[in-house]
């Protein structure tokens, strides 16, 4: 069973969401995530200062065999990236949750949060793939 | 061990070129280069006795039963090498005028007839360098025949989600966007979702029939319909043509567009990736907007088309006239066959598919369709030996390699779990095939009694297992000089 | 039968196992009004002896004329054992390397190949091949659309000079993308691109910029002030080379102030008869930060599960069978076994080889030249620093005179005025090393004569 943090929110596309102390917003993809894909070899972190939608495709993580787009989980601007995983994108597999996170949002609306599951939503949605 | 490491500073082979010249004096410096590039520097027989010992750690048709399904690795005829390959072709210019071109451009022209003639299409062009080309100029002449109407609004194009990858990936380069349509579990296209998802932005549908399934779409009339009936255009992927060559033809069933993979049915050799030729054929109403160049016949002389004969061309593909080489081997092929060999391939490659598919049940595998008969190939899936023996279709794929066979395509189509689509062809002998039931039957013996040996397989390769994270991670794409220290 | 081996009890006893009376049952699914009727344009089957006879006879009818004409395509000479080793089976008649254990001859070979086309460029990375040069040129443009993340305008300059059937086909591959291909003009005296028509695009949002050397006219281009004017502009700078060109050129991995930035070519020169076209390959070079942009296939160097050397298909994730709908390009089947003719003609030539052929390939240039000017009516158009091509301009009709001399199985040459009106009765000509002495003399004559 892959490890579920209980403070976070969650994306169907499996991204999980993390409001900080500062208002901004904090996103990576869940544990589950990074198992499915397997060995991660290259993550393309979005550009700072994009504004972007809800959905919207906004970076790239591969591994050998899959690639998979990350899709913006509030509408927002990006502001910070984890330069890191440029060198060194295995840290997702083993930090999903900490080290391994992938960009920073400024949401346009703080509440948008609200509508994105919590971790047992989350898990039920996991069980019925 | 690389040709670099065989080279030594100022070694000479002058045999191969002329000598002498100094640098011009014509050409001021700045335009000159100041080091010599870093190719190896060896002797012929450094470079021939590498590149023959390099070519012993491939496996080939030419040296091992190749089942790769959807990639139809039939005989490659030698004679349809050396006779593509005499002087009088090799040195043809491609922009040499049609007068002195005549016996190259007669056999073109008789390659288009003879396509017409196996598939039902009305025109055919020899244009496009691979199958990927060949779906890009058919997509290409739907949009360009949607736009010569005022069509404009269509915006989509169907696939089913059993398509080769290329397909979508190709209708996003002509601008489309792409809608997958389902399918059942007997392999047909689900009609259904089709009738859901067709409407006034459709654009047409790219099929491939019998599909990645090893299937023969029993409703393709049906399916032609709908598409026609709200205005898009039916686009055939001629991958799996080896199928039904002989026996039925695209044209026939209704396809406004086709590629063929003259590589695959028509028996030019895959070269380890190439090249290959995606020609081209078209019902009546998309001949005006076929790609260039292309041959036509006036009175007893051969013509290259022009813009009269093609007014709203979707262009040229390439920088001349596709791959001529491919082309001739195609066409001799073509000869050789004749009217009556052409209508026993499908008939053969059918025959052993289905032999091989029977054997296999026969001896417990699991087959991903068991209930029909296969086309020219057929997927077996191996979730149960996963799950059971925890031994994957690649395990099986890579013992495969030590017993002497190269592996079917594995884990596509994306939708058969653990699968492998095993494609024998039509010139495999009985004997072969059951060579490789035999070794299948092996293989599932050591999957029941020692799987772990299988997971470390092959063993008798040149290289076993690579790391292809590390691969991936840590890009090494070329050999310098330092990258060795 | 032709290429299947069956005998009839082999047939019979298949047919038991399967469990039906006859092949024909097979095709029970296929709607019996939908069944082929019977071929018509397809001629009965020929035996090797025949079928022998048959394309001797249409080799030899074109003649092998003695060829001026390059435009892209070149008559070179390729060591003999070049195709002897490239036509073996183990080369000729395997798939693309899926397996990777049972095609380290392919993929080594490939990795070999990615070595020499970065030592020849200059440039970081290569792929396996792309189709020919003309498709080239358009996967650069679709790639540095792509890349370039300062620009959002889709436009790219392509100046005159470039190859107009390269721009032709980047047209119809690029063009469903809303990408616009913009005409830079030329320099009417030099043939080389103009400075003036290109500063004046200064300051406008374009992506990229087409720089060939040498231009189609065969003359060179200011290839080191156009690259820093164009970076100093936020463009990026996609080079069309000519491979062979390189021996003696400057690579452009240092054009200007940092290089091109992908660098594409057909490389047919390198080993690849004329054969009526092709196949040849298309080249693929570009930096390493542009990699993960880069369309086709790509081979890397790794290690097995023992610590062995061995070779791989690397950065998948880009290709069309993983990415689908969003690859960066449908390419899949790229021109593999003329790359393998290739590395092998780069290997047997080796740095001091090819460059000996560019030099005579100019030298004999330079000899045509000088000949054919001494010709009354023939005048030398663009007289400038160039590599193996030239322009010449003739007092009489361009397609009568090349008409004449093609029946006396002489190729004199590609008549520039359909392509480019403003240059009426002017002929691209080409010497490569197997032009000598001899054959420019026999030119010259039969082109003095024709017009006399």
């Amino acid at each position: 069973m892959s490890e579920l943090p209980t403070d976070l929110r969650y994306t169907s596309s499996h991204e999980w969401v993390r409001l900080e102390e500062d208002g901004t917003v904090t996103v990576g993809i869940t544990d589950h995530a990074q198992g499915a894909l397997g060995d991660l070899v290259f993550v393309e972190p979005p550009e700072i200062g994009t504004e972007l939608s809800q959905g919207e495709a906004c970076c790239v993580i591969e591994s050998v065999k899959a690639a998979s787009d990350i899709y913006m989980p509030i509408t927002g601007e990006i502001v910070d990236t984890n330069q890191s995983l440029v060198d060194e994108p295995e840290i997702i597999n083993s930090s999903p949750y900490d080290d391994g996170w992938i960009f920073k949002i400024q949401p346009a609306d703080e509440d948008d949060i609200e509508q994105l599951m919590d971790a047992s939503t989350y898990e039920s949605e996991l069980e019925d793939e | 061990m690389l040709i670099f490491e065989h080279s030594a500073d100022g070694r000479k082979t002058k045999i191969q070129s002329t000598s002498g010249n100094q640098m011009p004096t014509d050409i001021p410096a700045a335009f000159l280069r100041e080091v010599k590039p870093g190719l190896p520097e060896v002797s012929e027989m450094q470079a021939v006795r590498h590149y023959t010992s390099l070519s012993q750690k491939n496996f080939s048709i030419d040296t091992h039963f190749y089942p790769l399904g959807s990639c139809t690795m039939k005989h490659n005829p030698r004679v349809c090498n050396s006779l593509a390959m005499l002087p009088g072709f090799l040195s043809r210019h491609p922009l040499a005028p049609e007068k002195n071109s005549q016996g190259f451009m007669e056999c073109m022209y008789e390659l288009q007839e003879m396509l017409c003639d196996v598939t039902g299409m009305a025109g055919f062009s020899l244009a496009p360098m691979a199958g990927a080309q060949g779906e890009f100029a058919g997509i290409a002449m739907i949009r360009a025949y949607h736009d010569s109407r005022g069509d404009t609004a269509r915006k989509e194009i169907l696939v089913p989600d059993a398509a080769h990858g290329t397909n979508p990936a190709t209708a996003t380069m002509c601008g489309y966007t792409v809608k997958e349509i389902s399918t059942l579990a007997n392999g047909d296209v689900d009609i259904d979702a089709l009738k859901a998802a067709v409407g006034p932005q459709t654009a047409g549908l790219m099929l491939t029939n019998p599909s990645t399934l090893g299937v023969f779409e029993r409703r393709i009339e049906e399916i032609a319909k709908i598409i026609h009936d709200v205005g898009g255009l039916l686009y055939y992927d001629g991958a799996n043509l080896n199928a039904i060559l002989g026996k039925i033809r695209p044209g026939d069933m209704g396809f406004d567009v086709i590629h063929s993979n003259l590589h695959k049915t028509f028996s030019t050799p895959h070269g380890g990736g190439g090249p290959g030729s995606g020609a081209i054929g078209v019902a009546e109403r998309l001949k005006p907007f076929m790609p260039m160049p292309g041959v036509k016949k006036v009175g007893g002389e051969y013509q290259w088309l022009t813009k009269e004969d093609c007014p709203h061309s979707i262009g040229r593909m390439s920088a001349f006239f596709g791959n001529p080489g491919v082309l001739l081997r195609a066409y001799i092929y073509m000869r050789l066959l004749g009217r009556e060999g052409m209508q026993r391939v499908a008939e053969f490659a059918t025959l052993n598919a289905n032999y091989m598919m029977a054997q296999l049940k026969a001896r417990g595998f699991q087959a991903a369709i068991p209930d029909r008969y296969a086309s020219h190939e057929f997927i077996i899936t191996l979730k149960k030996q996963a799950k059971e023996l925890d031994v994957s279709a690649m395990d099986f794929a890579k013992r495969l390699l030590d017993l002497g066979f190269h592996a079917p395509t594995t884990y596509f189509p994306l939708l058969v779990p653990e699968c492998l689509l095993i494609e024998p062809t039509e010139s495999e002998a009985k004997e072969m095939l059951d060579g490789f039931i035999e070794a299948m039957v092996q293989i599932q013996h050591e999957a029941e009694t020692d799987a772990d040996m299988l997971h470390n397989a092959p063993y008798t390769m040149p290289v076993n297992r690579l790391d292809e994270v590390r691969a991936a991670r840590q890009l090494d794409l070329s050999w310098s000089p330092d990258s060795e220290a | 039968m032709p290429f299947i081996p069956h005998t009839e009890t082999e047939i019979n006893e298949m047919l038991s196992v399967i469990g039906i009376d006859s092949i024909e049952n097979l095709f029970d699914e296929i709607p019996a009004h939908l069944k082929i009727k019977g071929l018509e344009k397809v001629p009965p089957g020929l035996n090797e002896m025949s079928i022998n006879r048959l394309m001797q006879k249409r080799a030899a009818q074109d003649g092998q004329p003695l060829c001026f004409i390059g435009a892209g395509s070149y008559d070179h000479h390729i060591p003999a054992a070049v195709w002897q080793i490239t036509t073996r089976g183990e080369y000729y008649t395997a798939y693309t390397p899926y397996q990777a254990e049972a095609s380290q001859g392919t993929l080594q070979l490939t990795y070999e190949f990615q070595s020499m086309m970065t030592a020849l460029t200059g440039m970081d990375v290569s792929n396996a091949s792309l189709y020919d040069g003309a498709t080239a040129m358009a996967e650069a443009v679709l790639m540095a659309v792509r890349s370039n993340r300062k620009s959002r305008s889709r436009k790219i300059l392509v100046p005159r000079s470039v190859n107009p059937t390269y721009t032709r086909v980047t047209e119809t591959i690029v063009k469903h993308q809303n990408i616009e291909l913009v005409e830079v003009a030329i320099d009417t005296a030099t043939s080389k691109t103009s400075m003036d028509a290109l500063k004046a695009f200064g300051g406008e949002d374009i992506t990229a910029i087409v720089i060939s050397q040498p231009n189609f006219f065969g003359t060179l281009e200011d290839v080191d002030a156009m690259t820093t004017w164009a970076h100093e502009n936020n463009i990026m700078v996609i080079a069309v080379v000519n491979p062979l060109s390189l021996a003696i050129l400057k690579p452009p991995g240092i054009w200007g102030d940092a290089g091109a930035d992908i660098a594409v070519g057909d490389g047919q020169p390198l080993g690849a008869p004329m054969s009526s076209g092709g196949p040849y390959y298309g080249i693929m070079t570009c930096k390493k930060a542009f990699v993960r942009q880069m369309p086709g296939r790509i081979v890397g160097r790794t290690v097995d599960q023992k610590g062995r050397e061995g070779f791989v298909l690397t950065l998948q994730a880009r290709e069309q069978h993983i990415r689908r709908s969003k690859a960066t390009s449908n390419i899949c089947t790229n021109q593999g076994l003329v790359v393998t003719a290739s590395t092998i003609h780069m290997s047997l030539l080796g740095p001091e080889g090819l460059k000996q052929t560019a030099l005579s390939c100019h030298a004999n240039t330079q000899a045509l030249v000088e000949r054919l000017s001494s010709i009354n009516g023939v005048e030398i158009v663009f007289d400038q620093p160039r590599f193996h091509e030239a322009v010449i301009k003739i007092n009489k009709s361009a397609a009568d005179v090349l008409a004449k001399l093609a029946e006396q199985n002489i190729l004199g040459g590609l008549d520039l005025s359909e392509d480019f009106p403003e240059m009426k009765d002017c002929i691209l000509v080409c010497a490569t090393e197997l032009r000598i002495a001899e054959d420019i003399e026999t030119f010259a004559s039969a082109l003095a004569e024709a017009l006399k």
